[in-house]
């Protein structure tokens, strides 16, 4: 594929460990914050992904989350507040042999960056995406964010918030992002395996990962992460097993065929057995059920899904243009600048 | 005045004329566009010099028949250079009502009014507002040639017969009105049946419908006894070459094209449709195998976005877009001023401030390219003064962009965005290349890689993802002036400031001195920017002989190193400008002392030749 880039690419890949992945720069979030977490699990992958670390990207926006690329030993690009994305899609676009990262928060993407978010999702650039969920607005010292709950109480909405939030793996899926998932910042292991399959995926690729922000919304995930209510609370979706949940999987997600709705039904009562349960297939060419799954987080009485929504395949964005340009330089070859300047109606004058 | 009477046939005289201007006016589906730039196709065929401008309502079909909805195509031909589409046209072609009254003012006193009367019905009349019939009114015979052709029905007898429908027939006048002016001036008919059907490959009813009624309209200026002269416009003494036409939108989507070859790395361009701006995102789409790359992005933010982005990468990031797409865009900006990465931005003015006039030219964007940043954000920017200069002024502009590792912002404007010219298409190799070369060895001590390690010009070093040893980081926080890591040194950043600043000013290296057409010194100093260049030095022109010299400032920033020197050598300066005094202010600022007079028209067109003419007779007293 033809590049901008002069350079060769090295011919073997360098082994490389997580520290070939730090900057060496301090990352300067606060004490306790789960930015932490994420980034240790971000460059403890990068080292296996076999990608070398000059043809890796990070490219974020304003927020605590987009100081990432400063800690990260990779290129780098902390951008304008909800912008990323559009970075990412020209750089792409140009550049498609790199991988490229964008780390982003719920204000960045969903409230000042919302377009940009719904079309890097819609267009399938292959693009990934952290958003580090804290409900809040950190930098700016605790605002209402476009995922704080109904009713929550910050600087902005002192007698609380009347907006509805977004629920952000829906908006994903509803923007047509061919890769969606959830983590937590506390269950490492979990959002290592998912950081995986991010990495491996081609698309547009959107990971939501909880994260706790222990200055202005501390416990926004104890509801989930806690050890007494975890197993009731989460739903760990894996490809290829029944939805079970609860103490020693007694319960499960039930697709009801006469409502056409998502149950929970606890496996031995009222006649329900394991078969009845759904089995989860994030390679549905539908998002129909991805997107059920995905809204469960909103209802009363159900856990939170954590996993992989959707990973599906289709041609990217990127490969489609460049089969384009590489079809088209095929046909026409070297083009001198006198033969394409000439291509229109002419006339000599003697 | 007196107007002479119809001749016969035999007596029919061929007249020189040195220029003529034209103007086809008539419904927006009235096909008044394509008869426009064929008769423009034909007149450079003849080897006239042309300027042409097209006149569209912002609307896409605004009612049949109504005044909104008036459509227009103007050309101007010359024998010798022509520097604008021309102030008043000589001959109006108006197909309706509505075109009439929106037109009939600016037809020169004693011009042809060729009209087609059949469409002076009562319901078009009203649609165009006339109380009763203008081609029954004495005013009009006095002071124009008045030429009414039943268009609608000899349009109807060409095609009888023809099959077509009694809606696909009436499309077809167009050409009829096409055919008379070729007979008018003395056109072969030949290319022009040939283009027809090119045109019409696909469809070859209408070809031939089109051709028919062409040859008829030709025919009946032939036979009939309406034209008193038929005229000849020599060929005008153009540098020889290979010849084509260009509308200024073209021209930079062909010279951002250009550079990519020159430089031999990819042109990204990324837009978002707007007018009158969105020709150049269209045309740069057909432009792959130039290793140019487009993204219509989801908006105008995203647009210069992805343009910094593909910057980063390497590319040579251009975007282009319109006042309130600049707008938009001014915070990118600032970013890209910061990062100190390559980057292309055309606005192409039109009139504001808000949606204003779309469609409409205006100059009034000038200190929002020199100023319209938050912070100390300068940049380099340069305007193009006709349609095929915005060929040179693209290249130029990412030539800078790439010398000097910054945002260049271009200015265009409707008026040359819409308007076109014969282009002269350099000769192979007459272009020079430019080289751009990337940093890919760590350049300080200890086999480190500082990006922001300057050399004697101030310029820093472009290392692009994919060098192993160089991954650095880049962001909007004020930067270390060595790492590029954050820093919040206040110290630092005066620095910064500074060294920022000072590298924009030694762009001053990569622009010529102003040139002065006309005596070095006088009584008056014409001064004008971008797309009044044409209008401004027909008026020099107009002038000659008397104290008066025309200096046209490609460079607004920075500008000319002699420009102080030559504004002190002329006892006045006067700026002609669409606008409400943006450079005659800016010159003020930028020159103690120099007190510029100015000469403002914001009526959404160019500026008039006989109205600057006028201003300087006024000053030279």
């Amino acid at each position: 594929m033809s590049t901008t880039n002069g350079t060769t690419a090295a011919a073997a890949l360098p082994t490389y460990t997580k520290k070939d992945f730090e900057s060496g720069v301090d990352p300067r979030w606060c004490p306790g914050c789960g930015d932490f977490s994420i980034i240790n699990q971000v460059q403890k992958l990068l080292p296996s992904i076999g990608v070398a670390r000059e043809n890796i990207v990070f490219i974020s926006g304003i927020g605590c989350s987009s100081r990432f690329p400063y800690y990260m030993n990779n290129y780098g690009m902390h951008t304008l507040h909800g912008r990323a994305p559009s970075f990412a899609s020209g750089l792409k676009l140009s550049r498609p042999e790199l991988q490229l990262w964008v780390v982003t928060g719920d204000g960045d993407a969903l409230a000042i960056g919302g377009n940009h978010f719904i079309h890097t999702m819609r267009r399938n650039l292959d693009i990934k995406m952290l958003m580090f969920n804290n409900r809040i607005y950190g930098l700016t010292k605790g605002q209402v964010s476009p995922t704080s709950e109904l009713g929550k109480k910050t600087k902005t909405t002192p007698y609380g918030s009347a907006d509805y939030p977004f629920n952000p793996p829906a908006l994903a899926l509803g923007a047509g992002a061919t890769f969606v998932a959830r983590s937590v910042d506390l269950e490492g292991a979990h959002m290592g395996v998912v950081l995986k399959s991010a990495a491996e995926h081609r698309g547009s690729t959107f990971v939501e990962i909880y994260q706790n922000c222990p200055v202005f919304n501390d416990g926004a995930y104890t509801f989930l992460t806690e050890k007494a209510v975890k197993a009731e609370a989460q739903l760990r979706m894996e490809e290829g097993k029944p939805l079970l949940f609860g103490k020693d999987n007694r319960k499960g997600i039930r697709f009801n065929s006469q409502s056409a709705e998502l149950e929970v039904v606890t496996l031995g009562e009222k006649g329900a057995v394991e078969k009845d349960v759904l089995v989860h297939n994030p390679r549905r060419d539908d998002p129909t059920i991805a997107f059920m799954l995905a809204n469960l987080s909103n209802r009363p009485g159900f856990p939170t899904p954590i996993g992989i929504f959707r990973a599906v395949k289709l041609p990217t964005c990127d490969d489609l243009n460049w089969k384009v340009i590489n079809s088209a330089k095929a046909k026409h070859g070297d083009v001198s600048l006198r033969k394409f300047l000439s291509s229109a109606d002419t006339w000599t004058v003697e | 005045m007196s107007i002479p009477e119809a001749a016969p046939t035999s007596k029919r005289e061929v007249e020189q004329v040195e220029t003529v201007t034209i103007r086809f006016v008539g419904d927006s589906g009235d096909g008044m566009q394509v008869i426009g730039s064929e008769f423009t196709k034909a007149s450079a065929l003849a080897g006239n010099d042309l300027s042409t401008f097209p006149d569209f309502p912002a609307e896409i079909r605004a009612p049949a028949g109504s005044l909104a909805g008036v459509s227009g195509y103007q050309v101007h031909l010359g024998g010798r250079t022509v520097y604008t589409p021309g102030d008043a046209p000589d001959v109006l072609v108006a197909m309706n009502p509505a075109a009439l009254k929106t037109n009939i003012q600016d037809l020169r006193l004693g011009g042809m009014l060729i009209v087609n009367s059949g469409a002076f019905n009562e319901a078009n009349l009203e649609k165009a507002l006339y109380k009763k019939n203008p081609l029954e009114d004495d005013a009009l015979k006095k002071n124009y040639r008045v030429v009414p052709v039943e268009m609608n029905t000899l349009t109807q007898h060409a095609l009888e017969g023809s099959g077509l429908s009694s809606k696909e027939v009436a499309r077809c006048k167009n050409y009829f009105a096409l055919g008379m002016l070729y007979f008018l001036y003395g056109r072969p008919t030949e290319p022009q049946v040939q283009s027809i059907r090119a045109k019409f490959t696909k469809k070859p009813e209408f070809a031939d419908a089109n051709i028919k009624v062409f040859q008829a309209g030709h025919a009946f200026a032939e036979t009939s006894e309406l034209f008193v002269n038929t005229y000849r416009v020599p060929a005008a003494k153009l540098r020889p070459g290979l010849y084509r036409n260009v509308t200024g939108n073209q021209a930079t989507a062909l010279g951002l094209a250009a550079a990519a070859k020159l430089s031999g790395r990819q042109v990204f361009l990324g837009s978002y449709p707007i007018t009158p701006a969105t020709e150049i995102l269209q045309e740069s789409s057909y432009f792959k195998e130039m290793n140019v790359v487009t993204y219509q992005a989801e908006d105008e933010i995203a647009g210069i976005g992805s343009a910094i982005g593909a910057s980063f990468g390497g590319a040579i990031g251009c975007t282009t877009t319109s006042g309130p797409g600049l707008a938009l865009k001014s915070e990118m900006i600032g970013l890209a001023v910061i990062l100190e990465l390559p980057l292309v931005v055309v606005n192409v003015q039109r009139g504001g401030p808000s949606t204003g006039m779309p469609t409409k030219t205006e100059q009034a964007d000038l200190l929002m390219a020199l100023f319209g940043r938050h912070g100390e954000a300068p940049m380099p920017v340069l305007a193009a003064k006709s349609p095929g200069d915005c060929f040179y002024s693209a290249m130029e502009a990412v030539r800078i962009a790439i010398k000097w590792m910054t945002p260049v912002l271009l200015l265009t404007d409707g008026y040359l965005g819409f308007g076109s010219e014969p282009f002269r298409i350099p000769e192979e190799g007459e272009l020079q290349p430019f080289a751009v070369k990337y940093q890919t060895t760590p350049n300080y001590e200890g086999g480190k890689f500082m990006p922001y390690l300057r050399d004697a010009k101030l310029i820093r070093p472009w290392a692009v993802p994919g060098t192993p040893g160089l991954e650095h980081r880049v962001g909007g926080l004020e930067k270390d002036s060595l790492s590029g890591m954050v820093s919040y040194d206040g110290m630092n950043h005066e620095k910064m400031v500074k060294t920022r600043a000072q590298k924009i000013a030694n762009v001053v290296e990569d622009v010529p001195d102003l040139e002065v057409f006309g005596p070095a010194k006088g009584e008056v100093l014409l001064l004008s920017w971008g797309g009044t260049f044409g209008s401004v030095r027909a008026s020099a022109e107009a002038l000659h002989g008397k104290s008066v010299a025309h200096a046209h400032l490609r460079w607004l920033n920075p500008m000319p190193r002699n420009t102080g020197e030559v504004l002190r050598s002329y006892r006045k300066v006067l700026v002609p400008e669409v606008n409400n005094g943006q450079l005659a202010l800016y010159v003020r600022a930028m020159f103690p002392g120099i007190d510029p007079l100015q000469h403002n028209r914001i009526n959404g067109k160019a500026l008039n030749i006989s109205e600057i003419v006028a201003k300087v007779n006024e000053l030279l007293g």
